[in-house]
């Protein structure tokens, strides 16, 4: 289907020298969906959205298949040209502490990307960054502009990180576990505020999560990964009610249900550990 | 056996083989400088004061000229190779054995012992050396043994730090607690359990230390603080070398190069030693 | 704030300072050898020699001496240099802008290397220029101050003569100049003829002090600059749409900084000792040079006032690099 916003053909990625991290991987995102990448630590699930976001770690590469992105060829663009194709493409990343720069101010790294962008002037900039604050949520946003990162509260931050990635109006975010380094109760509240942007905005989501909960809440679709490799791929129905592959079936059994108070953690068994 | 394939393996390392070349010369001009230099070091030739380098080999040439007072400076160069010989060798490994021991007994005992050796490291390390080495040197007076003096004064500290960074690290694994549960006392303990975990360390500090003794030795005779200026050593050619400079500037040329030579021999084979080592240190 | 600051720890330097002074004091005093009896002729009788150690106060016990040195030192007066004659104070003041601003632009060489090299490192890490970086640092680091000045001197005063290789400032330009202070006076006084022949004659010795000190900022800053690019909002920088120089210079680098700083910071003063050879080797009339003579005549009273004014120049360059923490890590601002 060509009015895919993304779509990944087959794509891997080794290490140069050394071990494959990525096998092959297809997937598609419809305009609008929120796909999650689901799998244990070390899957690849993260490689993934690095693939499409296009900072692999240096000794990374991209083997084999293709990005296709917006109808455009991501994989094997200059690094100009790809950032230039890289403009409806945005990050919430999953440490909202390491994400921030702790020597600027939160105003200037929320205006520098639309200034880029957007090409917006200081003043210009400045309103957007308040209006993006009010959509998340935040009270007494000028104040929190002139802050420096190490002065907001956790959820704060990840506020501001939501408000960044959605203010260019990116047509495809990639969420690399937004939610793990927060506090259970903050959790909820930043599923929830994602959800309302993306379905506002219309933006696809790219959801990297190691927890199947989450992505009962969130996703239409989503991926099974296990060792770089594509396990199981569908709508979020279908595999929560018949999960076909006995690693997504280990998957759940490791996941607590929070719909069954009463039930015990039990781990992952070995051979997918 | 294990060993044996680790030395193997670091002969085939690039920088082991260059730098240990460089440092082969170097040994074997101090050893065989009798028979190598072609003239005595201390000769005055009055009547070939600044030749030039001549190279016909004729058997009064100086291939690499002469100095101020007609003296060879090939004859002096090798001679002087005696001289940074010893002073890398003697100043180097009291260096390095004063600086390991004060480092195993802070980071094995730790308590007041550590407390103690490593502020002092803390402080001394705080000097600049060169400064110190010269006012060191002024105070115990000049003098080839009072620089090897010097030497181990300034730069204990160097082996100091890190032997004591390695021995805590060393101290914290299994197997010391193990040897203390078997009793044995700690003096065994540091010999045969510590000792040889840290050896590897030592060595590359120490061919490294090797080097900066040499260039420490050089910078005195050159400011005039270590052997007599009659003497051959690379530094008092050096610093008659500067004088002269205009008019022969072989003189520094030639010093300059083999202390460089020297200097650099000692840490490629450091660099070289410690990738070789890396995987043993971990 | 910052004022009490400053002044806080400068009154935390002066114990410091008067450590020093009696250490020194009494150093140079228990140690053989006998200064005024190298100048006393031959054949001189002992009356006179007597007036020689009294004209110099050596005829007193060391407390005595330490007594009335340190009264006169708090006054400014450091006494007679024994072999210039000179008072020690003007000496070194005549002599110390030399230091000051050799010092000041081997600093500068020294960092905008040490950054470039770090920078050009990072950004292609991994790949050619990487390498060569690493190479160039290696090579910088093994070799001492010392033999990068003797080779410029054979390479650059004598093979192509191109600048000169002894003094600070050609004598029949330098004229007119009130202050000794050449390179900043001339400078914005318009004699820019007299700027250029300064830096001339500095440019080697600058240079040999800076490369060392150039390739350990490199190395240290390439680590932690490496660190920070693996940092998420490095990532998120790049992912923005910023080119990775933007992402090293506009961000990156100033955390990298921080780390650097006070990896590198005991360095700058290491660079303040090299000048005693430095000067040396170029004939550069500095506080450098003039110790290593004081040294070597066992000059007393001229040994004091310079390890002293090296006490007093260490504690002001620590003073600046504790300020500077402040200036680069918003976190250590308040607080
Ligand atoms: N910077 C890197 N360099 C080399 N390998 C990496 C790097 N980061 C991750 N990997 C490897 O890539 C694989 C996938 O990692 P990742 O995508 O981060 O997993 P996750 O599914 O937990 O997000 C892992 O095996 C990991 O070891
Ligand atoms: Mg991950």
């Amino acid at each position: 289907m060509s009015d895919d916003v993304l779509a990944i053909e087959n794509l891997s990625a080794a290490i140069r020298n050394g071990p494959t991290l990525l096998h092959e991987i297809s997937l598609r995102l419809a305009a609008g969906e929120v796909h999650g990448l689901v799998g244990t630590s070390g899957a690849g699930k993260s490689m993934i959205g690095r693939c499409v976001l296009g900072i692999l770690p240096a000794p990374v590469r991209v083997t084999a298949g293709g990005i296709r992105f917006l109808g455009k060829q991501l994989v094997g663009l200059s690094e100009r040209d790809r950032r230039a194709a890289g403009a409806s493409l945005a990050l919430i990343p999953q440490d909202p502490l390491s994400a921030l720069n702790p020597s600027r101010r939160i105003v200037s790294q929320m205006t520098d990307v639309m200034r880029l962008r957007l090409h917006l002037s200081h003043a210009e900039a400045y309103a957007r960054a308040l209006a993006m604050l009010d959509e998340v949520h935040i009270r007494g946003p000028q104040d929190v502009l002139r802050r420096y990162p190490h002065e907001l509260s956790g959820g704060m931050r990840q506020r501001v990180l939501i408000a960044t990635a959605f203010a260019c109006e990116p047509r495809l975010i990639v969420a690399d576990e937004p939610t793990t380094a927060l506090d259970v109760t903050v959790q909820k509240q930043i599923l929830r505020l994602i959800r309302e942007l993306q379905r506002k905005h219309g933006t696809s989501v790219l959801f990297v999560t190691h927890d199947l909960g989450v992505v009962a809440k969130i996703c239409n679709s989503v991926t099974v990964l296990n060792a770089g490799r594509i396990v199981e791929q569908a709508p979020v129905a279908d595999i929560f009610l018949r999960p076909q592959d006995a690693y997504t079936q280990a998957l759940f059994a490791a996941t607590p249900r929070y719909d069954r108070p009463g039930d015990t953690l039990r781990p992952l068994p070995a051979d997918f550990a | 056996m294990a060993e044996r394939g680790t030395l193997r393996h670091a002969a085939k390392n690039w920088r082991v083989l260059m730098g240990g070349a460089l440092l082969l010369a170097l040994v074997i001009a101090a050893v065989f400088a009798k028979s190598l230099a072609p003239y005595d070091p201390l000769d005055q030739d009055l009547s070939a004061q600044l030749a030039p380098p001549d190279w016909h080999f004729a058997a009064d040439a100086h291939p690499l000229g002469t100095d101020s007072l007609g003296r060879d400076v090939l004859s002096r160069l090798i001679y002087g190779s005696r001289v940074a010989l010893t002073v890398a060798l003697v100043a180097g490994i009291l260096t390095a054995l004063v600086g390991t021991a004060l480092g195993l007994a802070a980071g094995f005992f730790g308590g007041w012992a550590d407390t103690v050796i490593s502020r002092a490291v803390d402080i001394w390390s705080s000097f600049p050396p060169v400064l110190l080495s010269i006012i060191l040197v002024a105070l115990i007076g000049t003098g080839l043994w009072s620089v090897v003096a010097a030497i181990v004064l300034i730069d204990w500290t160097r082996f100091c730090r890190v032997v004591r960074a390695e021995t805590l690290k060393q101290r914290r694994l299994d197997y010391v607690d193990a040897a203390i549960v078997a009793g044995l006392t700690p003096g065994r303990i540091l010999w045969r359990e510590i000792v040889p975990n840290i050896l590897p360390l030592a060595l590359v500090l120490l061919t490294l230390e090797m080097g900066i003794a040499v260039v420490i030795e050089a910078i005195l005779s050159f400011v005039g603080l270590s052997i007599s200026s009659d003497a051959p050593s690379w530094g008092g050619m050096i610093a008659e070398g500067r004088e002269v400079v205009h008019e022969a500037p072989w003189v520094l040329t030639g010093a300059m190069l083999v202390l460089l030579a020297t200097v650099l021999g000692f840490n490629i084979l450091g660099d070289g030693l410690k990738a070789e080592l890396d995987p043993v240190l971990r | 704030m910052l004022a009490r600051r400053i002044l806080l720890r400068l009154l935390q330097s002066i114990p410091t300072l008067a450590g020093v002074a009696v250490l020194t004091f009494v150093l140079v005093r228990v140690v053989p050898g006998d200064p005024v009896a190298m100048m006393i002729p031959p054949g001189a009788d002992d009356a006179a020699v007597a007036r020689l150690y009294a004209m110099y106060g050596l005829d007193k016990t060391i407390s005595q001496q330490f007594l009335i040195w340190a009264g006169q030192a708090l006054g400014g007066n450091f006494g007679i240099s024994i072999t210039t004659r000179q008072a020690v104070t003007g000496l070194i003041f005549s002599r110390l802008p030399a230091t000051l601003e050799l010092v000041t632009v081997a600093a500068f060489v020294a960092v905008a290397l040490g950054v470039a090299m770090a920078v050009i490192g990072t950004r292609f890490a991994g790949r050619a220029g990487e390498v060569v970086v690493d190479g160039i640092t290696g090579f910088f680091l093994a070799v001492p101050d010392f033999l990068w000045g003797l080779a410029f001197i054979v390479v650059f005063g004598v093979l192509l003569p191109l600048l000169p290789i002894s003094g600070r400032a050609d004598p029949t330009q330098a004229s007119g100049l009130s202050t000794e202070f050449t390179l900043i006076e001339s400078f914005v006084r318009f004699r820019w003829g007299i700027t250029t022949d300064v830096l001339a004659h500095m440019a080697m010795p600058a240079v040999a002090l800076a490369l060392p000190l150039a390739a350990m900022i490199a190395r240290v800053l390439k680590s932690s600059l490496a660190e920070q690019m693996g940092q998420d909002y490095a990532l998120l920088s790049r992912v923005k749409g910023f080119s990775r120089w933007h992402v090293i210079l506009a961000e990156a680098l100033r955390n990298a900084a921080i780390p650097t700083v006070s990896l590198t910071g005991v360095q700058v003063t290491f660079l303040v000792g090299g000048t005693v050879l430095i000067e040396k080797i170029f004939s550069y009339p500095g506080i450098g040079s003039l110790a290593i003579d004081a040294v070597i005549n066992r000059d007393l009273p001229l040994i004091q006032g310079l390890i002293l004014t090296f006490a007093v120049i260490f504690i002001l360059i620590n003073l600046a690099l504790d300020l500077s923490y402040a200036a680069l890590d918003p976190r250590l601002r308040h607080g």
